[in-house]
């Protein structure tokens, strides 16, 4: 699915991912964990195509494409997802329009004719009682005035109505109540699938008791200093990320 | 403007005077030689006067412009005309500055309301004229009521009693067909106590180079309600001056959606007085285009306590286009308890356009809540990426946002024949892919 190769970027002169390796096969799910500052965003920025990043080394991958040489909207028709930190209001769009609108390019972008307009709103009423969201927000503008748990809740709905390949999650749990989380969570392991694999950036372990990783990796200073099993999310909750760091400098 | 140029147009002024409306009234007659005079001295008003510093008016100096002097409409595509007259409402048609009973819709107009050309109104009901004709838009404030009062051919009055609700909108339509044309109406608008009305001022011409002057005075009594629309879509070539000038009862209510889309100079004033816990909504939209210079001036006096304001323009600017919002806010030491907010939003789409905007806050009373605030600048570059993220190509997505923007304005217009009007007109605006109705 995605493989990740030396990666390097750098943010005007200051380097921010400084050799990053990463293999992602269908299914899978990988989480990214880190102190703030270690680049987990950027990772998700650029594999999403958001501009001012430089890559100054490196490869990505994606279905055997070169990811990095896809426009933004390109990537997102081809499967890529990025479910935002901080989702964007959009006045004066609705959501129901954009949803649409994203749906329908894919669908141009693989041959596909438009969605029949009932099979649409079947489609879209469905997932939105899957994430316990009230209809009245598909016909509201997209994010405006919705609060942080309804934007993440937003922000899945559009990631299962469009059915993407790769998701990555920026962030997702961060701003979330308990009963968010939980919603949230059922969202996204009920696209869990075996040609689906999600990345999950986080700085907290505590989204991962709910969606179980297959592995996680810790990054710091721009690189993977440890990679394990989900049982290495636990070990980073009790001993901290001071653990990892000391680590990454003694060696 | 010099006053040479003042002395050329009251000197034509002479061609047409006998022609006006009104000539049997002392009272007018009085009216319009004072008016020319103060016009004689002063001319059209110049950048040198601070509520006119962004706006130059000189090049109509250049230009012969000239009143019609038939006292007809002048012949018109009537088809022409059915394509802006709004459904369901009654329709006044003023061509070249002129009443055309032929053109205008005002059959089943409820008994003692008024509805009518102000040729008509001077002659049949000249006594209510009197009463409020210059009251609200009095001709000292600047040259351009001053040379409206003088030059005025026509225009509509509308007088609803007290306690009529009338269901259907009164559309003003102005329409200009001749080349060097000069367009100078008069509207009176009156909604007497518990009254409710809504107009709509529409103005459109053929492609050519004239100048409109209309002025506009809407008297709101006690507890009544009116709701004023104006599009302005005048030729790309025109010169339009609109002043619109209200005067609030205790308790009233006033909303004005104001469009302006045309024309290669206009200026539009919105002036208010409120009493006693009225409260007035101003919303505006402006789009400029190639060397189009838009200038809207907007002025809320709040007299009396417990007033509210709110007042939102936005303004999509492209090419060389120059949009100006001046927005003053007065608050009167009598008027406690004010509660007023202003906005003005600009959208800039290329480096060569410009917007000057200008709120003012005059507060005099301690005990108010007041707040302003203007943006100028270009799309947001994280809602940009966020659509492309969701498939939307760069282009797109740009289109998709530019139109959101303005829309919200149009998306606040209650009456849908009038609301489809103005879309249809923000659309032509927005030729490109990704701009679609659907969005709301």
């Amino acid at each position: 699915m995605l493989q990740i190769k030396d990666l390097h970027v750098s943010v005007g002169d200051k380097a921010i991912l400084k050799g990053i390796n990463l293999e992602i096969k269908p299914g899978e799910i990988h989480a990214i964990m880190g102190p703030n500052g270690s680049g987990k965003s950027t990772l998700s920025h650029i594999l999403s195509g958001k501009s001012g990043y430089t890559v100054t080394g490196g490869s990505v991958t994606y279905q055997g494409k070169d990811l990095l040489d896809m426009a933004p909207e390109i990537r997102a028709r081809e499967g890529v997802f990025l479910a935002f930190q901080y989702p964007v209001e959009i006045p004066g769009v609705s959501n129901i329009y954009l949803l649409k609108a994203a749906l329908n390019s894919i669908r141009k972008h693989q041959g596909q004719s438009e969605v029949d307009a009932m099979d649409f709103l079947t489609l879209v009423k469905d997932k939105v009682r899957l994430l316990e969201m009230d209809e009245k927000f598909l016909y509201r503008a997209v994010n405006e005035g919705f609060s942080g748990g309804e934007k993440k809740r937003n922000e899945i709905l559009q990631m299962a109505i469009l059915e993407p390949k790769l998701c990555i999650m920026d962030e997702t749990d961060s701003g979330l109540d308990i009963d968010a989380l939980k919603i949230v969570s059922e969202g996204v392991n009920s696209l869990r699938s075996a040609d689906r694999s999600f990345v999950m950036v986080t700085h907290y372990q505590r989204l991962l008791d709910y969606i179980k990783p297959d592995f996680v990796h810790v990054l710091a200073h721009g690189q993977i200093v440890k990679s394990g099993g989900a049982e290495l999310a636990l070990e980073l909750e009790e001993k901290g990320y001071s653990w990892v760091e000391v680590d990454q400098a003694a060696a | 403007m010099t006053t040479a140029t003042a002395s050329r147009y009251a000197a034509e002024y002479q061609t047409i005077a006998s022609s006006l409306p009104g000539q049997s009234l002392p009272w007018l007659q009085q009216l319009r030689r004072e008016a020319l005079e103060q016009f004689s001295a002063q001319g059209f008003p110049s950048p040198r006067e601070e509520e006119w510093r962004y706006t130059n008016v000189s090049a109509i100096e250049k230009k012969l412009f000239t009143p019609s002097l038939t006292l007809t409409a002048g012949y018109i595509d009537a088809e022409w005309v059915k394509i802006h007259q709004l459904d369901e409402a009654w329709s006044v048609v003023l061509v070249n500055g002129h009443f055309s009973a032929e053109l205008s819709v005002l059959t089943d107009l409820p008994e003692a309301v008024l509805v009518m050309s102000m040729a008509e109104a001077l002659a049949s009901h000249s006594d209510k004229v009197e009463n409020y004709l210059g009251k609200a838009a009095p001709h000292k404030e600047h040259g351009f009521i001053a040379f409206n009062a003088a030059w005025f051919s026509d225009g509509l009055f509308v007088h609803v009693p007290a306690k009529l609700v009338l269901d259907r909108p009164i559309q003003l339509l102005n329409l200009v067909s001749d080349s060097d044309a000069i367009a100078t109406t008069r509207n009176i608008i009156i909604a007497e106590e518990m009254a409710e009305i809504k107009v709509i001022e529409m103005f459109i011409g053929t492609d050519c180079a004239y100048l409109t002057t209309a002025v506009t005075e809407v008297f709101v009594e006690k507890n009544a309600n009116v709701t004023l629309h104006k599009m302005q879509s005048e030729s790309d070539k025109a010169y339009h001056f609109g002043g619109c000038y209200i005067k609030q009862a205790r308790d009233s209510r006033f909303t004005h959606h104001n469009f302006a889309f045309g024309g290669l100079l206009a200026r539009c004033d919105i002036h208010v007085d409120l009493d006693h816990a009225s409260e007035c909504e101003l919303n505006g939209l402006y789009l400029g285009a190639k060397r189009q210079h838009i200038d809207n001036h907007t002025r809320i006096t709040h007299l009396k306590p417990h007033g509210i304001s709110r007042e939102l323009y936005k303004g999509v600017l492209d090419d060389r286009a120059r949009g100006v919002f001046q927005g003053r806010v007065i608050v009167a030491e009598d008027a406690q308890k004010t509660d007023s907010q202003m906005n003005n939003r600009n959208l800039l789409l290329s480096n060569d356009a410009e917007a000057d905007t200008k709120p003012q806050l005059e507060i005099y009373a301690d005990d108010v809540k007041c707040a302003h605030g203007v943006t100028v600048g270009q799309l947001d570059e994280k809602s940009i990426f966020y659509l492309q993220s969701r498939c939307v190509n760069e282009e797109t997505a740009r289109n998709m946002l530019t139109f959101a923007f303005a829309n919200e304005m149009v998306d606040k217009i209650n009456i849908k024949s009038f609301h489809d009007k103005v879309l249809e007109q923000v659309l032509l605006r927005f030729p490109q892919e990704g701009v679609n109705k659907e969005w709301l």
